[in-house]
């Protein structure tokens, strides 16, 4: 070892040891793991809910590739789709991201956003391009949930939209939808979001939604109807026709509004049910909340009067026809045909001036207050309410010097006097009419007219004789006569012509008779102012000489 | 049973930096105790310092990354279309599908199948020196060599990731992002890299130099 210390080969130069000898390598595989460790951790702390939704169709979706997107926002991703077991659904399982998991309560909706072209609306565009995916809307339940059914048709209005929910309960769905606009004065302030047949199948259920700031005009006593379209109705009233805007005329719609002369209550309730009628008509009048039964018997016949007619006092309707049926009274062997109405009073109540102490609330009150009409005339009628159409009306009026009648109280319901009058009156006069025109003795009448008539055509013959007779011998002679008559009136003429000379002797003889007269005149003055003339002649005087000379 | 003069078996160490032969202190100056090149101040090894145990620290970081780098998507892909994010093999199989599968084949072997071949090669390597096994040390250094000459290309993936998140950023239209599995890809690389620098291939060799007596 000594020689290779004398060797070219330089010593290397010796130094301490490192007192510390950590491995620091190994922080590097350390590190990693605990990156792995931290990621692997992460995700599963930040792994968000596994949901299963449960569609009819996978249309447009592909796992690994479809979002979950909440306001397009991507919070998970579909990882599978199956068909259900007994394959009439497909299930999807998605991942959503750990901030959904709020999200997934138990009234959550799930629907695919594919483009859809609906009567109102074109949605969904971009899924075209870009593919379907599912959206949602988070609902408002506390309880959580992880397994859905998806809606096959995206919701009209989601849960964070300002505004509240009705119900409707109506008779029949109309021409509406889901989507059919709900009106307020004609301002489309919401939607129709649902229907449902009820479970008797005797009616449907309507969910609407009625958006933030209109939602407060939906009072307590609010009245929702159907405004859908063109309503052509004709009925006893006549011909009437509505329609609405032209979107509602397309869709149909629904309209509400609080009765005018109501005061607006308070701010209904969310979900709160109410009832949907017809027309704004029904809809307008006051609920009837009492209901008084009546029957009537009526001797005319009762076509043309249906159940729903009116039931007019004084023209203002105040109940309707209920039902008309038929009994058979096997006592006396005749037929009868009830016909049952309802009364409203409230509706006479209505418009009856305040401060009636008639009590109509209470059952004797009623009973009172209806003998007391009955007993001043009022009636049950059958009326025409349109020509042209026949229907009819039942009528309540006043006859004056009705034969006296009663309420039968002790029939169920109670028995209300009717009269005759207005259709059966006419009916009546026209059978009497008919009558008298069917005792004309019609055979003889007829016999005793074609004799007058042959001798009036006898008559008339002999006439036509004599003035053709007339014509022949009278009329030449006629003629001359004329002619002659007009030779003599030409020559009186002549005669009393102003230069004839008959006229000018006549002129001169009254001139001189008009002499002769101022003569005698002048000789009466003169035996006047002389009557001693007349014994001693005249007197010869220069004085009245003159004076005779001037006078003419 | 002669064996070859090494450097070690002469006590002589090259120093790295300036190719200086140098002589090792006797083994009883103490095993702790650091040579330095006399000319230019390197540490002189006779074999590289922790050269298994670094290797091994190395490998087995990039084992770790190696199970995100193929499970976390590499890319993730934000078109008008949707966005997609995939993984390695996800990419492969859909490059065969889609009917190139020569750039499929590319990919697979480039992303998947050589970083996997290093991984096993090193472990390979390090298993057999740990042995101390005598059998074919001149295959185990072609292998050596061989995941050195290979190391360069392994990262082909990053470098597409890297060009296509350079290329294509056409908002709203296109976005390409990298994905968490690209960084455990490079990851993996560069740990296996380091695993490969910090083997001393010299080790391989040794066993046939203990079997004459010496220990290591």
């Amino acid at each position: 070892m000594a020689k290779d210390d004398e060797s070219p080969i330089p010593q290397a130069i010796v130094q301490p040891p490192h007192k510390v000898h950590l491995p620091l390598v190994w922080i590097v595989p350390i590190v990693v793991a605990l990156t792995g460790i931290w990621l692997v951790v992460h995700n599963l702390v930040n792994e968000g809910p596994t949901v299963t939704l449960r569609f009819n169709s996978a249309e447009g979706i592909e796992p690994g590739k479809t979002k979950i997107r909440y306001k397009d926002v991507d919070i998970g991703e579909v990882k599978t789709v199956a068909v259900s077991k007994d394959r009439r659904q497909v299930i999807l399982t998605a991942r959503l991201v750990k901030a959904a998991e709020d999200y997934l309560v138990s009234d959550t909706r799930f629907w695919v956003v594919r483009p859809r072209i609906a009567a109102g609306s074109v949605t969904g565009l971009g899924t075209l391009l870009s593919g379907a995916y599912i959206g949602l809307d988070v609902g408002k339940s506390e309880e959580t949930r992880r397994d859905f059914t998806g809606l096959e048709v995206p919701p009209i209005v989601t849960a964070d939209l300002p505004g509240r929910e009705f119900i409707l309960h109506g008779a029949e769905i109309g021409s509406l939808d889901v989507g059919a606009p709900v009106s307020f004065r004609r301002i489309a302030v919401g939607q129709v979001i649902a229907y449902s047949l009820d479970r008797d199948g005797k009616a449907v259920t309507f969910k609407i939604f009625v958006n933030a700031p209109y939602d407060q005009y939906v009072t307590a006593n609010t009245r929702f109807w159907h405004a859908s379209g063109i309503d052509l109705s004709l009925d006893a009233n006549g011909l009437k026709l509505e329609t609405q805007s032209l979107a509602a005329l397309i869709e149909g719609g629904l309209a509400f509004q609080t009765p005018p002369e109501q005061p607006p209550g308070p701010p209904a309730a969310a979900d709160a049910a109410f009832t949907l009628f017809a027309d704004r008509d029904l809809a307008m009048r006051s609920p009837d909340s009492e209901r008084r039964s009546f029957v009537v018997y009526f001797k005319d016949s009762l076509r043309g009067l249906a159940p729903g007619a009116p039931v007019d006092f004084h023209g203002i309707v105040i109940g309707e026809v209920k039902g008309i049926s038929a009994e058979y009274s096997a006592t006396s062997g005749v037929f009868r045909f009830p016909v049952e109405i309802a009364i409203y009073p409230d509706r006479m109540r209505a418009r009856r001036a305040t401060g009636s102490t008639i009590p109509v609330d209470t059952d004797p009150g009623h009973r009172v207050l209806v003998n007391q009409l009955v007993a001043s005339g009022l009636r049950a009628q059958l009326r025409i309410g349109n020509l042209l159409t026949g229907q009819l009306y039942v009528g309540l009026e006043f006859v004056p010097g009705a034969p006296k009648a009663l309420i039968d109280w002790s029939h169920d319901p109670p028995v209300f006097p009717t009269t005759g009058g207005g259709l059966g009156e006419i009916q009546d006069s026209v059978a009497s009419i008919l009558r008298k025109v069917d005792g004309i003795p019609v055979a003889q009448l007829s016999a005793a007219l074609g004799a007058s008539l042959q001798s009036l055509q006898q008559t008339l013959d002999d006439t036509d004789r004599l003035v053709k007779r007339l014509d022949s011998d009278v009329a030449p002679q006629a003629t001359a006569t004329l002619s002659e008559a007009r030779l003599t009136m030409r020559s009186a003429q002549q005669l009393l012509r102003s230069d004839a000379p008959a006229q000018a002797d006549l002129r001169e003889a009254l001139h001189q008779l008009s002499r002769s007269a101022q003569a005698l005149g002048s000789l009466a003055d003169y035996l006047e102012r002389h009557p001693e003339s007349l014994l001693r002649g005249k007197a010869a005087g220069p004085v009245a000489a003159p004076e005779e000379g001037k006078q003419p | 049973m002669t064996a070859p003069a090494t450097g070690r078996s002469l006590g002589l160490a090259l120093c790295e930096r300036c190719r200086l032969v140098a002589r090792m202190p006797p083994a009883a100056a103490g095993a702790r105790a650091t040579a330095r090149c006399p000319r230019c101040g390197a540490v002189l090894e006779l074999r590289r310092h922790r050269s298994l145990s670094h290797a091994l620290a190395f490998l087995v970081a990039a084992y770790l990354a190696y199970l995100p780098a193929n499970l976390l998507p590499i890319l993730s892909m934000s078109t008008v279309l949707g966005s997609e994010s995939d993984t390695i093999m996800r990419g492969v199989v859909v490059l065969i599908r889609s009917g190139s599968w020569p750039l499929g084949l590319i990919v697979f072997v480039a992303s998947i199948v050589v970083p996997l071949l290093k991984l096993v090669t090193m472990t390979l390597l390090i298993v057999t020196v740990r042995r101390g096994s005598r059998r074919s040390p001149l295959q185990a250094t072609r292998l050596y060599r061989l995941v050195e000459l290979v190391g360069r290309w392994s990262m082909l993936d990053v470098y597409v990731v890297t060009l296509l998140v350079g290329l294509v950023q056409i908002q709203s239209l296109a976005i390409i992002e990298p994905g968490a599995g690209v960084f455990a890809f490079g990851a993996v690389v560069v740990f296996t890299m380091l695993s490969a620098m910090s083997f001393d291939p010299r080790l391989i060799w040794d066993p046939l130099e203990d079997g004459h007596g010496q220990g290591r």
